[in-house]
């Protein structure tokens, strides 16, 4: 997998998670910025979809490519449904879920990793 | 009746965290019992029924309702039942779970949330008790 896109998605959601504890503490519901920052993480994690596939065709590793390709469409869906999801209510409990959200991108980063290196 | 206090508040939390364990466990015993099935049916069928469990219990708070609050008592108590089980047996009998599943080492491959969630779960249904019947 590409080191640059999975730090960039890794650096991004931790910021985000930063930029949310803060505001959980200070009971504050999201800014529009932290959800522009989730939306460019958004936008990598596509990028990431797709050139994850096209790796994935050109690769000699013993990939799990099912299991690999699903965990990439996963991440894909995570951030846009919590979005969705914590809108309902803009108080603590929409911003935890949104932190929810951006710390299972982050897992799922990592297991990528895992199914990647074929030791899943 | 639709009921929202289920899934608002603290329950929107738990929902999603409900909705992402439901589609993370659907996803791996259908890969898992869909191309090999028979490396550990026993470890592989139970992650099917952890995952329905999931799937049941979002539901349910998602549903609200006098019904659906039953339910999701229900759902939380085999949930939690089941973690322990399996949480024991998985190091009990290594043989039966050659691989890890949703609920074996008591969700060690999911930071043990596994273990945590039904207590969340059961101690937010206990806040949310109806109050008719």
């Amino acid at each position: 997998m590409s080191v640059w896109l999975t730090g960039a998605v890794v650096v991004l959601t931790l910021v985000a998670a930063v930029v949310l504890v803060v505001a959980l503490v200070r009971d504050e519901p999201a800014q529009d910025r932290t959800f522009a920052l989730l939306a460019v993480t958004e936008v990598v994690l596509v990028v990431q979809l797709v050139v994850g596939c096209v790796l994935l065709a050109g690769t000699e590793r013993d990939v799990d490519g099912v299991l690999f390709v699903s965990y990439l469409v996963g991440v894909t869906l995570a951030l846009p449904v919590g979005v969705f999801w914590s809108l309902a209510e803009r108080t603590r409990a929409g911003t935890a879920v949104l932190l929810v959200a951006v710390l299972t991108v982050v897992a799922l980063q990592l297991r990528l990793e895992v199914i990647w290196s074929g030791r899943a | 009746m639709r009921d929202a206090s289920l899934s608002s508040g603290p329950g929107r939390v738990l929902v999603f965290v409900y909705g992402v364990f439901a589609v993370a466990a659907t996803g791996r015993s259908l890969v898992q019992l869909g191309t090999e099935a028979d490396r550990a049916p026993v470890a592989y069928t139970l992650s099917l029924v952890a995952a329905v469990i999931y799937l049941v219990a979002t539901t349910c708070l998602l549903r609200g309702g006098v019904r659906a609050w039953r339910v999701a008592v229900v759902a939380c108590t085999v949930e939690l039942v089941g973690v322990l089980a399996v949480g024991t047996l998985s190091y009990v009998d290594t043989a039966l779970f050659p691989d890890r599943t949703v609920w074996s080492h008591f969700g060690q491959g999911y930071a043990f949330l596994p273990l945590v969630l039904p207590f969340l779960g059961l101690a937010w249904l206990r806040a949310t008790r109806p109050t008719a019947g």
